[in-house]
């Protein structure tokens, strides 16, 4: 082995950088003021109260998953600021391909939380919206979201429609090929995308350092030829703000935006999961201190945009639209077996026919059956 | 190994899968384990559970979350002197490595003639019934088992497993080890923990009969033999036959089978269209026609998507389909000939 020594040789650095935002402390008090762009306070009030939502939904479905009526269901407790910005930045216009911890975003898209349940109640009805409708569906294998937002964003340049699409996924889902070639894509076409990764420090048991050994995730633009944005993702005013200035970015055709919102999962991974066996209890309690709801009440809190009657009458509301979905949905019938055939082509194929008919009659007898 | 060391244990399906990799670990210390949170967590399924405190993190690796990553790995592994036995979390996430296994796993040994070869194991749990997310519950083994140079083998009960298990990590070519995860915890069996390894290229009987033969794997062999049970009350004498090895699979016993009952019926839980079932059905009839006494049927899963979980039973076949269509092709083989256009 020969050793090379460098001061042979003439040595030029380059310099690269990545920006942190955050605004808002724990104890609901901002380090500058908001900027103008994200500073209309019924729009926060109206995030805070998605929030509160975001968290009272997650609570239920957890209840119902555990009294067997609900599916596996991922929890987003904690990590409701960055769904919940991104539902407020986003354009109606604009195309929104999430992951399974979107709620919030889903929610204020104009997805019901009827059509969440039935999603991960086991129907595929729930994907099927009645808003958004051009909207993606939640994306179960991982990472492999980034690439159609990324084919979503190269169909609004082509159409010459000046949006943008906007992806999220995990810190996880960074490892993937799909997340680096989507970037890189990015960078290479300009593209008007926001990818937007909710670091939450674990993929089911495997911790962030596990998946990089680089100090951030957001510092992977670098290499794509993008701005790439750390920001604290429990401060929903400092995501936003991120998330708008990506958007502006992309609407005006100077390309995309790798922001890496940092969070902490304060549940487990899902229902069928059980983080004691993997996670620090003393990690845990330290993460809840900045959990992100109580720091926007405070805010509001300190500036009389809200109080205790407010908080109470929000939180009966929260309580009966949730009540009306879940019994909505509980409701819903389920579908016959012959709704197996009736998505898989345009029409039904001929030699599909015998199939169909032995479905149908399979719903024919568990009818007769229930007579 | 000493007689006295040899343990017998009550277990169930996913328990024998992780006393097998831990015999396999023992025997083989060039074996390694690796995959998405096998390591401190044991795996989702808790099939590598208790691995990584007894061989240590060199050994045990919980990989970032790249499943392609994960395959070409494994290969570069197999091929360097390590026998390396990867986990993918669920069958429906393998896809990422596909390439990998079909383009080197499945090829290095015939492309370097025998120079580099990848002794190694994919393990993937597969197969529906268990209420979950959609791509939990697919059984692709067709896939697989249509690329030459792959081995893939299903276990079907506590015993099976471990003795297959151990075989797949000892040979020598790529096998992919597919899981009925349905059955993981059913019903619980004696394993006897002497670190024999089951052939790689044999089916299994499971019961002997002369008038029907019903060939089945995986989860399903439980709605098969439940099936054969009553068929038996209707005095339909039914041999029912584990496949186990999907690919390469035993001919020899099948086609022996069905020379001496006549009739043949292929039960498995994945679509039927270019389905495993459609290759043995094409063996019995290019290798035991003048036997048959009936056209040969296969009940399968639709040739649709695997429905989210609602629907999910209506999808799988059931026992009751099973012991109609045998009972038809029984009783008359031109009724049967017809059902089956
Ligand atoms: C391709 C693929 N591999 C494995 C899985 C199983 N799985 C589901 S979630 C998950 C961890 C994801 O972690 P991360 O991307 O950080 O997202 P988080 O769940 O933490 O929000 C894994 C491994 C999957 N869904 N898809
Ligand atoms: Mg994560």
């Amino acid at each position: 082995m020969t050793t090379v020594t460098s001061n042979s040789i003439n040595k030029e650095q380059l310099n690269f950088s990545i920006s942190r935002y955050s605004l808002l402390n724990n104890k609901g008090e901002l380090s500058e003021e908001l900027p103008e762009s994200i500073a209309d306070m019924k729009q926060a009030l109206h995030a805070y109260k998605t929030m509160v939502l975001g968290r009272a939904f997650d609570k239920k479905a957890i209840a119902l998953q555990r009294t067997g009526k609900l599916g596996t269901y991922p929890s987003i407790l904690g990590q409701e600021a960055i769904s919940t910005a991104i539902g407020v930045a986003l354009d109606e216009k604009d195309i929104f391909a999430p992951y399974y911890r979107d709620l919030t975003a889903q929610y204020l898209r104009g997805v019901s939380l009827k059509e969440m349940l039935l999603y991960w109640g086991g129907s595929e009805q729930g994907s099927n919206y009645q808003n958004c409708k051009k909207d993606f569906p939640v994306c179960i294998p991982i990472a492999t979201q980034l690439s159609h937002a990324a084919g979503a964003a190269i169909s609004l340049k082509v159409q010459g429609i000046h949006q943008a699409a906007l992806v999220t996924c995990g810190d996880g889902a960074t490892s993937k090929g799909d997340f680096l070639e989507t970037l890189n894509l990015a960078g290479a076409w300009q593209l008007p995308l926001v990818m937007v990764v909710n670091n939450n420090q674990w993929a089911i048991s495997t911790p962030r350092s596990v998946q990089c050994a680089a100090q951030t995730i957001a510092q992977k633009a670098i290499g794509a030829g993008i701005e790439g944005v750390v920001v604290d993702g429990n401060d929903y005013f400092a995501v936003l703000f991120a998330i708008k200035e990506a958007l502006v970015k992309a609407y005006s055709g100077k390309g995309a935006t790798l922001i890496e919102a940092v969070t902490y999962r304060l549940g487990d991974h899902t229902t069928a999961d059980d983080a004691d066996r993997y996670r620090d209890p003393k990690e845990l309690k330290q993460a809840w201190k900045n959990e992100p709801i109580k720091r926007l009440q405070n805010y509001l809190l300190k500036h009389n945009l809200w109080n205790e009657d407010k908080e109470r009458k929000l939180i009966e509301l929260v309580a009966s639209e949730i009540n009306e979905s879940v019994q909505a949905y509980l409701d819903e019938p389920k579908q016959g077996p012959e709704s197996m055939f009736e998505f898989l082509y345009e029409s039904i194929p001929e030699n599909l026919y015998d199939q169909y008919a032995e479905a149908k009659y399979q719903r024919f007898q568990t009818e007769i059956d229930k007579m | 190994m000493s007689e006295s060391h040899v343990k017998t244990l009550e277990l169930t399906l996913i328990e024998s899968i992780n006393l097998a990799l831990n015999r396999a670990m023992i025997l083989h210390p060039e074996m390694v384990v690796l995959g998405e949170d096998v390591g401190v967590n044991g795996g989702v399924f808790r099939a590598t559970e208790g691995l990584r405190d007894k061989f240590g993190l060199k050994r045990v690796m919980d990989t970032p979350l790249a499943e392609a990553l994960i395959a070409g790995i494994t290969v570069g592994m197999a091929a360097q002197g390590l026998r390396p036995v990867a986990e993918i979390q669920f069958m429906g996430f393998i896809f990422a490595a596909m390439e990998q296994l079909a383009t080197h796993a499945a090829r290095l040994r015939n492309r370097t003639r025998g120079r580099l070869s990848c002794p190694m194991v994919i393990r993937a749990p597969y197969g529906g019934g268990i209420h979950a997310p959609e791509h939990h519950s697919e059984s692709t083994e067709a896939l697989f088992a249509h690329i030459p140079g792959l081995r893939v083998v299903i276990p079907s009960s506590p015993v099976r497993a471990y003795g297959l298990l151990l075989s797949a990590i000892e040979s020598n070519d790529p096998v992919i080890f597919l899981e009925p995860k349905r059955i993981y915890r059913l019903t619980k069996s004696n394993v006897i923990d002497n670190g024999k390894s089951l052939p790689l290229d044999s089916c299994f009987i499971l019961r002997e009969g002369k008038d029907m033969t019903l060939v089945s794997w995986g989860a399903m062999i439980t709605e098969t033999m439940q099936a054969a049970k009553i068929l038996a009350s209707k005095d339909i004498d039914c041999e029912v036959i584990d496949l186990a090895t999907i690919s390469p699979f035993d001919r020899e016993t099948i086609v022996h089978s069905v020379k001496k009952t006549g009739r043949c019926c292929i039960i498995h839980e994945a679509s039927r269209n270019c389905g495993v079932g459609a290759e043995i059905a094409a063996c019995v009839s290019e290798f035991a026609f003048p036997y048959l006494k009936a056209p040969t049927s296969r009940i399968c899963g639709y040739d649709t998507i695997m429905p989210y979980f609602q629907n999910e039973q209506d999808y799988l076949p059931s026992v009751e389909k099973i012991v109609d269509t045998v009972v038809a092709s029984y009783a008359s083989k031109k009724e049967a000939a017809y059902a089956n256009i």
